[in-house]
């Protein structure tokens, strides 16, 4: 586990960040520009020294300004990966994925160079230099350089985020394999919420160098009382199994706990997992079964929780579908229309053309 | 063309002198550029204003300031010459400190250019993956700052061939020992007859000279390349 508290100053009136947090497994270090997020990266790497704070792994501090401890960078052993690559222009990249290998110490174990080169898929790109690289081939070349200096604590400054469209979908997949193959602690920078949805176990939300809620990332997407409900991709995070596909119908039975859902055909293999953004807005609401209707999904629910009507024309609703809770956003108008109140059962009607832009498609 | 002994002593002395200016000065200058650059401490724009000093004053004023300071009688040539039996007025040795001082903010500027040009994020990404800041200076730094190095050192060379006013005021001018080319063309040019002599060593002066500078024009090329900039 790392423990992460620190507050820091930029000059004399400038930003401050107070911002504390534990994180296990993949955590996402969520917020908009400027809210401090990249800053907490680097003090947490050493790049930054923070006026004051502790940042620990598995209990042995590296930094804790009030015991005067501060480790240098280059022995905390907490590999980065930036937003902008740096690979070292006058090395090949066979020679930039060893430099940390050589560096790491020789107890140190994690996977090798060959299989690190193959999980990335960069085998045919050993003996060039980083100038002669395509920008997802040098971000794939960071991430092994990284894993392959053997870290105890991987740290991503938004490695997506100088990537287009196209590049973005080509790397995201080898970012979850190198999760899977990593099996260390990794804190990844992002104001990319479908990175979160694709990566991360935990999330921690963070706005203006302040920690507003920390937990695990379908927890926090359930909630209505965060920024995260006012975008336009709000909504409930699922883990579902895939259970089926349909190649004549052209569509993938999705399992959850509570239910099954279709959506248009997905490329994993059956019994594979998949965590699907269920956005509030997709979402609606049926006091009786609808029927002569096109959507693919109507689904038994309880109404548990209805929110605030008075302040906004719209009004966030939370469903629970068995031990699941989905979300959806319906005008004023509707709730009193329908007399929807807590304990009500309801259908949740969900199109399943929705569903195609939660992650992006595998290559 | 043909050259006498002596015209062929001093080309042999000009490329000694400004060999051995190039060599002492460039370890320092390399530290300094990168006070300058990177450093944060106080007096450093008296230490940036300090190095291009020899570019503003006078020569002269350069050569007087280090006879003044390493005379046999000043406060560092004096323990120099009783400590270690070094005397640098009137040597070869004398004039290559001569031709290093007034070249020094050359190297400084090139080689601080360099180092500008150098992402302190790779230094940070170095760091990292686990090298110290000596390691990343040796295997990032000073790598992708080569080509910097390279170019203050030929220009430092070029101009230190043609070292004149510094070099005559604090090492005078005496055949064989510091008598390098500008010196010999000037003593050619105040003798009765001496025109031919002034007239070749002039040539070859400016032919070393630009030589100079095609190699370090052709050298950035290659180190660019090298360095995968390309």
């Amino acid at each position: 586990m790392l423990e992460v508290a620190l507050r820091h100053r930029y000059g004399r009136s400038g930003f401050a960040l107070d911002a504390s947090f534990t994180a296990a497994g993949v955590t996402a270090l969520f917020g908009p520009s400027g809210c401090g997020k990249s800053s907490i990266l680097a003090a947490v790497g050493g790049l930054l020294r923070p006026d004051a704070g502790r940042v620990a792994l598995e209990g042995e501090a590296l930094l804790d300004t009030a015991r005067g401890i501060f480790t240098a960078p280059e022995r905390r052993r907490f590999a980065m990966v930036f937003q902008d690559a740096r690979l070292f222009p006058h090395l090949s990249v066979a020679t930039n994925l060893r430099y940390g290998l050589r560096r790491a110490p020789a107890q140190a174990t994690g996977p090798g160079f060959d299989e690190v080169v193959a999980l990335l898929g960069i085998e045919h790109v050993l003996a060039r230099r980083p100038g002669r690289l395509s920008g997802g081939e040098r971000q794939r070349v960071a991430l092994g350089r990284a894993l392959l200096a053997r870290p105890r604590l991987l740290l991503m400054d938004e490695p997506l985020a100088a990537l287009d469209a196209a590049r973005r979908a080509e790397v995201l997949p080898f970012l979850a394999r190198l999760r899977d193959a990593a099996a260390i602690p990794i804190l990844y920078v992002t104001h990319a919420l479908d990175e979160v949805d694709a990566l991360a176990d935990q999330m921690v939300l963070l706005a203006e160098g302040r920690v507003l809620a920390q937990g695990p990332v379908e927890a926090l997407a359930a909630r209505t009382d965060l920024p995260l409900a006012a975008r336009r991709d709000a909504g409930a995070l699922l883990t579902c199994r895939i259970a089926a596909h349909d190649q004549a119908c052209g569509l993938t039975q999705l399992d959850f706990p509570g239910g099954r859902f279709a959506v248009p055909l997905r490329a994993e293999p059956i019994g594979s997992q998949a965590r699907i953004r269920l956005r509030a807005r997709d979402v609606a609401v049926a006091t009786e079964p609808p029927r002569g209707i096109s959507t693919q999904n109507v689904l038994a629910a309880q109404l548990v929780w209805v929110g605030d009507a008075t302040s906004s024309p719209e009004v966030f609703l939370q469903l629970a579908l068995g031990p699941s809770i989905i979300l959806a956003r319906v005008t004023r108008d509707s709730i009193t229309r329908l007399g929807l109140r807590p304990g009500l059962a309801v259908w949740a009607v969900i199109k399943a053309v929705t569903f195609d832009h939660a992650t992006p498609p595998p290559p | 063309m043909m050259l006498s002994g002596e015209e062929w002593q001093a080309v042999r002395l000009s490329l000694d002198v400004a060999t051995r200016s190039v060599l002492v000065s460039l370890i320092p200058a390399v530290a300094v550029a990168w006070a300058l650059a990177r450093g944060r401490f106080p007096g450093r724009m008296l230490l940036d204003a300090l190095v291009h000093v020899p570019l503003v004053v006078p020569p002269v004023v350069v050569g007087w300031g280090l006879l003044m300071l390493f005379g046999l009688r000043g406060p560092i040539g004096a323990p120099l010459y009783e400590w270690f039996g070094i005397r640098l007025v009137f040597t070869t040795g004398g004039a290559a400190l001569a031709t290093a001082v007034m070249s020094f903010p050359l190297i400084v500027r090139a080689v601080r250019l360099g180092l500008e040009n150098v992402d302190p994020g790779l230094e940070a990404a170095a760091a990292s993956l686990g090298a110290s800041p000596l390691d990343r200076f040796l295997t990032v730094t000073l790598p992708l700052m080569s080509p910097g190095i390279l170019a203050g050192a030929i220009t430092a060379f070029a101009a230190g061939l043609g070292e004149f006013g510094a070099v005559i005021t604090f090492a005078a001018n005496i055949p064989g020992e510091t008598q390098t080319l500008p010196l010999a063309i000037y003593t050619a040019t105040q003798t009765p007859g001496g025109e031919a002599v002034a007239g070749r060593l002039a040539l070859i002066s400016f032919t070393l000279a630009m030589l100079a500078l095609l190699l370090a024009e052709y050298l950035a090329r290659r180190m660019h390349l090298l360095l995968g900039r390309g």
